[in-house]
């Protein structure tokens, strides 16, 4: 489904990603783990035209899109959430999730049509999907963190994507909220025949839901493969599983 | 305010302005087609700033243009008004569309200081192109049809093509787009990531402020029968902006409130002193320290405390 080829990224000198080969099978779910720093984000941000690549290809479905704009991208049938909450702070929960079905049927030049009353039935089921429901007249920068991260998933799922990328969906929540939110995903995913590919600091989130794990470090690739083959690759352990309190699983 | 209030205050508002002329004073009548001119003025740059988040510093640029343009299709070239106006507003819309296209690839103070840098350049061109805008004499003696000729006959046009235009901009902040815009505005990382190319959205943004200061400018410059470069000046690029702050920029009605309000304080002010700027700068002040919301959310304050005893 998705092919990256030779990646080089760097920053002021800073190689951030190099020489990444990757490749991601449909209806896979793929967990990319690694250290801080290791360019989980910034692998992310060059799949999804958020950066452009020094070097390198990648392919969607047998289609280039580095260097393509993220709104070029997401009609391709990629969407992603953010690590860091990206909502649209002052507008309604509703309306979040309204203005990216706006965009998804491209009605945004449409001038002289009202918008409210457009694809709610839509919205409304998608807030149920992800349990905002009750909130939805609220204003979303008003949201508890651990259902921001809720509504994020709702506006990447607008997109109706056939590749969904979470980058680190859990991240903030209590334990609780953690499981909770993967038992959502894992659901929506199967239910919707997604692609899922996302980065998780938590090894047992990753563990449990992955049915296939890539270990970057240092902005290189240094594993992949099954979660089993990836936990007993002598390397992975040394710079990461290993080492630190991560090493749960 | 829920649909039907607002418009039943708008229908209410509109009777009243129908009604003024019986109330027998030309004082009124000139006074009200002039207020009603800056609100559309300053109504049409709040689709910059308040929905799409972009503070132009040089809207009068596109109230000079449709002005000028109506202007001199009357006079110089005898056009008729039915075609003159459209002529100018479109006008104004393409030239918003050139300026625009570079304006809008830059954000927050770049973008503000590249619109005031093309609206020195229209101002310029007004000053300098003597022979078809007047130069600094400006453009006097332009011929308005004799129908629209007496005070009264022109309030009347002036409300219409007001009114209409306030319509207009209202079904367009409350359409998808509008909606969009002020996605936009509030993410737009995450609005690109949604599939909206937020910069084009943000273009046709600054095409509809333009197209409709057009309007407005053109109806100035038949009220006063004449075009002066000062029209193109920055100040009145900054005097309309106080006119959106002063209303509020988060508020589609505020900056009807602000125009109406500056606009009379302005002439009663006249009347006593000529120190308005100062007057100006206090009143600036004011609404900087205690009405960030402008005076619709003021209101909105009020309505709120109601609501809760």
């Amino acid at each position: 489904m998705l092919k990256v080829a030779g990646v080089t990224k760097t920053f002021e000198g800073f190689v951030a990603i190099r020489d990444v080969h990757f490749s991601l099978e449909a209806n896979s779910r793929h967990a990319i783990i690694g250290p801080n720093g290791a360019g989980k984000t910034t692998f992310f941000n060059l799949l999804t035209g958020h950066l452009t690549p020094d070097s390198g290809s990648v392919e969607f479905e047998g289609q280039s899109i580095a260097g393509r704009p993220p709104h070029r991208i997401v009609r391709l049938g990629i969407a992603r959430s953010f690590q860091r909450i990206n909502i649209y702070p002052r507008l309604s929960v509703f309306e979040n999730v309204q203005v990216a079905l706006i965009a998804r049927e491209r009605r945004h030049f449409s001038l002289f049509r009202l918008g409210r009353p457009l694809y709610r039935e839509e919205t409304q089921e998608l807030l149920e999907l992800v349990s905002l429901a009750d909130e939805a007249a609220g204003n979303a920068g008003e949201l508890a963190y651990g259902k921001q991260k809720q509504l994020e998933l709702a506006i990447a799922l607008a997109a109706r994507p056939r590749l969904l990328l979470l980058d680190e969906p859990t991240a903030g929540m209590s334990p609780q909220e953690t499981a909770e939110a993967m038992r959502l995903i894992d659901q929506i995913t199967q239910a919707r025949g997604l692609t899922l590919l996302f980065t998780e600091h938590d090894m047992g989130v990753v563990f449990g839901i992955a049915n296939r794990i890539t270990v970057l470090h240092h902005g290189e690739i240094i594993a992949t493969g099954a979660p089993d083959e990836v936990r007993n690759n002598a390397e992975v352990r040394r710079v990461y599983l290993g080492t630190d309190g991560h090493g749960a699983a | 305010m829920s649909g039907r209030v607002s418009l039943a205050v708008g229908i209410g508002i509109l009777t009243l302005l129908a009604l003024l002329p019986l109330a027998g004073s030309r004082y009124a009548i000139d006074l009200a087609t002039q207020v009603l001119i800056y609100c559309l003025f300053a109504l049409s740059l709040n689709v910059l700033i308040g929905y799409a988040g972009n503070v132009s510093f040089g809207h009068a640029a596109y109230f000079a243009i449709g002005g000028y343009a109506c202007a001199i299709l009357l006079t110089t070239y005898n056009w008729t008004l039915a075609l003159a106006l459209p002529a100018a507003v479109v006008l104004s819309g393409v030239m918003a569309a050139v300026i625009g296209y570079f304006c809008v690839r830059l954000t927050q103070i770049y973008f503000a200081m590249l619109t005031l840098a093309f609206a020195m350049l229209v101002w310029g061109v007004a000053f300098k192109w003597r022979e078809v805008t007047g130069g600094d004499d400006g453009l006097t003696g332009i011929k308005v049809p004799t129908l629209l000729g007496n005070a009264t006959s022109y309030y009347y046009f002036t409300l219409v093509m007001v009114a209409s235009g306030v319509a207009l901009l209202w079904l367009i902040c409350h359409s998808a787009f509008g909606l969009m815009l002020v996605a936009v505005r509030e993410n737009a990382v995450r609005a690109g990531f949604v599939g909206v190319e937020t910069r084009r959205l943000r273009w046709v943004a600054f095409i509809v402020a333009g197209t409709f200061a057009g309007l407005a400018g053109a109806l100035f410059g038949m009220y006063h029968r004449g075009m002066y470069i000062e029209n193109a000046f920055w100040t009145e690029s900054a005097q309309v902006l106080i006119m959106v702050l002063l209303g509020g920029m988060y508020s589609f009605f505020g900056p009807l409130i602000g125009a109406t309000v500056l606009y009379l304080l302005q002439v009663a002010t006249n009347q006593f002193t000529q120190y308005w700027p100062t007057v100006l700068g206090l009143i600036l002040l004011v609404i900087l320290m205690f009405l960030p919301d402008g005076l619709a959310g003021l209101a909105a304050r009020f309505r709120r405390a109601g609501g809760r005893n």
